[in-house]
Formats: structure tokens, C-alpha cells, sequence
């Protein structure tokens, strides 16, 4: 089998939960992890003689999407009913969009890691209200909660312009990055806030037809995807090889087996019988509300980045990690800035340090901690305040990550906690000198290799020297001196 | 395009509703009559008229994104037919595996 020979064709399907506090078209919380059945009233009940009415954020959010994605906002937008039924929609129906979806023609920049880059298309992005939950392993019935039915949501709808599985890998996690830096959604796969089916298929290269193509559904992570794709892929190609056929249908993606199920049920008639919603009158999006929404855009990851590569003269790979997520981006902006406050130099002259401590030590524990950087004990000021205590000679490095770890319980700032612990950094010539001279009396024979041209002793003086100072002996100084003295011993 | 029998059996699949034998015969003829009605609409020109979304002239309704209280757990499980616990309950559903 030559799998060279073809290449693969997919689109994709994003659901992103909106981070409004109501649901889309009654008055209910959207909170996470309430009690069962408590987020509800009699619209989202779908009990007879309720009437929705559109929650105002929901345009808000979509509209801000839109905008981020360069998509045509539809002048008058409308709801339409899908019809289906399942215990998870009591109304028999979804209201969702067809005609005339909110946003169309948009699109969306992915760069790979050569970094090449390319459009992935967007058909359209439309709201629509997502389906209460469904607990299946209760014995003789299915269980029903819904708290979540009537939760606002956007569908992203991608063009088939995606070819590999690392593609819609990037895609996605671009479209995480957005609707983070959006404040529309929280953006986690895990919990199902932003949820991703694809639309598969493969075709002989050069072929400008679509092959069959089957559904992928149930893949709650940026690697699951990339790995359920791989799979589908590989497994429709073996088919074509084999001179089968690709039979359409949905599948569920089994993480744990690496594999995918047929999902037999539901699917038999796809016929959703959509037609406008009577129950809501069309949105409306004029040039003066464009306008207001557009003011309000915060500014995009991809803008932000190259700000930290051009003006901040970041490495490639730090501006990447640090605009990954808008709130390291804020925490690395305000650590900046305070420390530019404290020490007098220019941004770009603080970017890289500040960067560093926060690429390794800051995200390190925030990712054990699985807590968010916002959350996190040691605030961008007290980073900096620490930072600074570096810089003027106060700490040495090696000091200063006991500072940083002393800072995750002690809410005091880094100048207090160095003077409360004694940490302060020996710089007096003469305390190391004093000790440098008791290392070498007291080591005559590891002199004696040193001399004899070992130069790996020396690190050995070092770490001794540092002993005696505890630790807080200034390095930079310690080795100044210690060389000064064995070089003294070499001449006598 | 007229409706058959098969038509009025699929859309009363659809619709999870079962007829006899005489009432599906009787909502084919209904159904050709809806739809005969529809074609005489059809010979009107709408070349130059937008299609209606709404047949009120009404747009942008909307509420402000505040939470308002609903009902209490008790009184959303009220109504239903099967009630387990918090949940409502419901036969079994095949769901992912």
C-alpha cells in the first residue's frame, strides 16, 4: 500500500461554549457542576407555551468571533428550528441557525512548525443552543440532567481545506487561542467547552474529487484529534488500497483503544426538517453596532506576537508559548512593565529575563498546580520585585528559586522574605576570601590536582566555597576569587 | 410533485407518530390538496420580493445576559412520567459506548 498516493480531505466542526452567565434564550444560570435539573425553568424545559428570548451577549460573542475570523456579518440574521428527537432536547427540536447564518466567509491563519503558513477557510459560524446531558450507566433507564440545554454555543464550520492531521491540529488550537483571547469561551476540550467533529476523507493525489467521507465525533482533546484523524485516515486508505469502498457513516473516536466505533444508532434518517423559528425575530447588525463591537476587540494573539518578536525582540519560540494563552500574556506583560517600573530599563531590555523565569518556573508550577496563571501565588509585581533583587546583586540565581518557591506560601515580597530568612547575597570580598583561603588549607590535596593541570577540581572550590557561605556567596565573585587565589599558589 | 404514500409514511416516521392503513390514504389526499394550494401560490411572480422570515415586522428582541430564577429541582421533575433521584428518567437510550 503506497499511502504517499493519496492525501487526505477534512473539515471541521467546532462547538464553543459561550461564557455568558445566562442561557441563550431564557433567564437560567449557565454554571458548571450545579446540582442535576437546577439550571432550569420552563423554556428550556421546553415546556408548551414558553417563548425564548435571544440573550443579547450571545451576538456579542459571535459577532466578535466573526470579526477575529474576517467572516461577512449577515445583515439580518435568522433561527431556525432542527428537528430531532432524543431525551437529551425536550422540545423535540434545537434552535439553531440554516439560512442566513450569523457570520460566513471567514478565515483563519495556521502556521506549522517550519513556519509556513496557510488559510484554512470558514463556511460560516452560527448560534444555536447546546442539549442537556445524558448519564447512560444507570441499569434499566437513561438519566437525564438539563442543566446545560439552552447554553449558548457557536458553531464553526471550517472548508474541507484541511490535508493532515497536524493541520487541524494547529486549526484547532488556533481557534482555542481565539476564542480564549475573545473572553467568549473558556476553551477547555476536556470539560467539553469546546468540542470538535470532522468531516474525513481521502482521495488519490492529483484526484479533484471528494472520496466518502465519514464523521469523527467524541474527541475531547487537541491530541485526541490529531491521533483519531491519523487513524481514520490510515484506515480509509487501507480500504481504497484494498479496493474497498468507504462507507459513510459516523464514528466514534475510543481514546483509550486508539480506534474508532461505528455509531449505528440515531443516524438512519439525517432529515432535520429545519425551517425558520417563529418564535424569534431576525438579528439585526448594523454598521453602528459592527463598529462598537470592532472598538472593542482586544488585540489578537497573532498581533501580539509579532509585537513580542519586533518590539520586544522575544525569540520565536517565546513569543509563541507566552501568547498561547491571553492571561500568560497579561502576566508577562504586567511582570514587565513592573519591573521596567523598578529597575528604570526599557521593556524590550526586561522582556527576556522576565520571559524566561516565567516560561520555566511560573508555568512549571501553574502546570503541577493545574490552577490558572491568574490564580497563581506570586503575582506579576512580585516576580518583578524578585527579578530586581537578581539584578541589583541582592540574591544570586540559585538563591533566588528558593525566594520563588518560599513566594508560593508567603505572600510577603521577595525583598522581605530574602531579610526575614537571611538570604541576602554575600558580596564582601572579604567573607569570601576568608573562606575561599579555609577551603584550599583545608583541601591541600585537590590543590595539588588543580595544579597538576585537573581544571575540573575547580568547580569542585566552587561548590566547597559556596558551602561555607551557605549558599548565599555572590558566584560571580567566588570565582573571581577563588581563581585569583590558586592562580597565586601556581606562580609561588 | 405529488405526495404517495411513502412520502406520509416517512414524515410520520419523522415525527414518531403511527396511522392506520385508511388514515395514511386519507393524509396523502390532504397533503396533495396542501400542496395543490402551494403551486397556485406558485404561480404568483415574486421575482423582485424578499423571502419573509417573520410575519411580524419585528427585529432584534433581545434580553440582557442576567440570570433569572427558575424552578426548583422538585418542580422541573413534577411533570415528568419517570423521575430517578435528580434526574429525569428516561428508557433506554443507546449512547456512545
Amino acid at each position: 500500500m503506497d499511502a504517499q498516493a493519496y492525501e487526505a480531505v477534512i473539515g471541521l466542526e467546532v462547538h464553543a461554549q459561550l461564557l455568558t452567565q445566562s442561557k441563550a434564550f431564557c433567564g437560567c444560570p449557565t454554571t458548571f457542576g450545579n446540582a442535576p435539573n437546577t439550571n432550569v425553568c420552563p423554556v428550556c424545559l421546553g415546556m408548551p407555551g414558553t417563548l425564548p428570548v435571544l440573550n443579547r451577549n450571545l451576538v456579542e460573542f459571535i459577532l466578535r468571533m466573526g470579526m477575529a475570523t474576517n467572516s461577512t456579518i449577515t445583515g439580518s440574521s435568522i433561527f431556525a428550528r432542527k428537528n430531532y428527537f432524543y431525551p437529551d432536547l425536550p422540545k423535540g427540536y434545537q434552535i439553531s441557525q440554516y439560512e442566513e447564518p450569523m457570520c460566513s466567509n471567514g478565515s483563519i491563519e495556521i502556521e506549522a512548525e517550519d513556519g509556513s503558513r496557510k488559510n484554512i477557510g470558514i463556511t460560516r459560524i452560527h448560534m444555536e443552543e447546546d442539549a442537556g446531558k445524558l448519564i447512560h450507566d444507570a441499569g434499566s433507564g437513561t438519566l437525564v440532567d438539563l442543566n446545560r440545554c439552552g447554553v449558548p454555543l457557536i458553531e464553526i464550520v471550517s472548508e474541507p481545506d484541511i490535508r493532515s492531521p497536524r493541520e487541524a491540529y494547529l486549526y484547532l488550537w488556533k481557534i482555542r487561542q481565539l476564542v480564549t483571547y475573545l473572553e467568549i469561551c473558556d476553551g477547555n476540550m476536556e470539560e467539553g467547552s469546546l468540542r470538535c467533529d470532522a468531516n474525513v476523507s481521502v482521495r488519490k493525489k492529483g484526484v479533484s474529487e471528494f472520496g466518502t467521507k465519514t464523521e469523527v465525533k467524541n474527541m475531547n482533546s487537541l491530541r485526541n484529534v490529531e491521533r483519531a484523524l491519523e487513524f481514520e485516515i490510515n484506515r480509509q486508505i487501507a480500504l481504497l488500497a484494498d479496493g474497498k469502498e468507504v462507507e459513510q457513516e459516523t464514528l466514534l473516536w475510543d481514546a483509550d483503544a486508539n480506534t474508532t466505533h461505528s455509531m449505528r444508532s440515531k443516524e438512519e434518517a439525517h432529515d432535520y426538517r429545519y425551517f425558520p423559528d417563529p418564535d424569534l425575530v431576525p438579528v439585526c447588525v448594523d454598521e453602528g453596532w459592527k463598529n462598537t463591537v470592532r472598538a472593542q476587540l482586544p488585540e489578537l494573539p497573532s498581533h501580539r506576537r509579532s509585537r513580542y518578536l519586533e518590539s520586544l525582540g522575544l525569540p520565536r519560540y517565546d513569543a509563541d508559548v507566552l501568547t498561547a494563552e491571553k492571561e500568560i500574556a497579561d502576566y508577562f506583560e504586567s511582570a514587565t512593565a513592573a519591573l521596567s517600573h523598578l529597575n528604570g530599563k526599557q521593556r524590550n531590555e526586561n522582556a527576556k529575563v522576565v520571559s524566561n523565569w516565567v516560561m520555566t518556573e511560573v508555568l512549571r508550577v501553574v502546570g503541577e498546580k493545574r490552577i490558572s496563571i491568574r490564580n497563581f501565588a506570586i503575582q506579576p509585581s512580585r516576580l518583578a520585585g524578585m527579578i530586581s533583587l537578581i539584578q541589583s546583586g541582592m540574591i544570586s540565581g540559585t538563591i533566588a528559586k528558593q525566594v520563588f518557591e518560599e513566594m508560593l506560601t508567603d505572600s510577603d515580597e521577595a525583598k522581605a522574605i530574602v531579610g526575614k530568612k537571611g538570604w541576602v547575597q554575600v558580596s564582601d570580598t572579604s567573607a569570601i576570601e576568608q573562606a575561599v583561603v579555609e577551603v584550599l588549607s583545608a583541601n591541600q590535596s585537590q590543590v595539588e590536582t588543580f595544579l597538576s593541570g585537573n581544571e575540573k577540581v575547580f568547580g569542585w572550590f566552587v561548590g566547597e566555597t559556596m558551602k561555607k557561605l551557605r549558599g548565599k556567596g555572590n558566584p560571580k565573585l567566588v570565582n573571581e576569587i577563588l581563581r585569583e587565589k590558586l592562580n597565586a599558589k601556581h606562580i609561588s | 410533485m405529488a405526495v404517495t404514500l411513502i412520502d406520509v409514511e416517512y414524515v410520520a416516521k419523522l415525527a414518531r407518530l403511527s396511522f392506520s392503513e385508511d388514515e395514511k390514504e386519507q393524509l396523502t389526499h390532504q397533503l396533495n390538496d396542501i400542496l395543490k394550494y402551494m403551486e397556485q401560490l406558485n404561480s404568483l411572480d415574486t421575482t423582485n420580493v424578499e423571502p419573509l422570515a417573520h410575519v411580524i415586522e419585528l427585529k432584534n428582541v433581545f434580553r440582557e445576559d442576567e440570570v433569572r430564577n427558575g424552578v426548583s429541582q422538585e418542580e422541573a421533575l413534577k411533570n415528568a412520567p419517570a423521575a430517578s433521584g435528580e434526574f429525569f428518567k428516561v428508557p433506554k437510550v443507546i449512547g456512545p459506548r
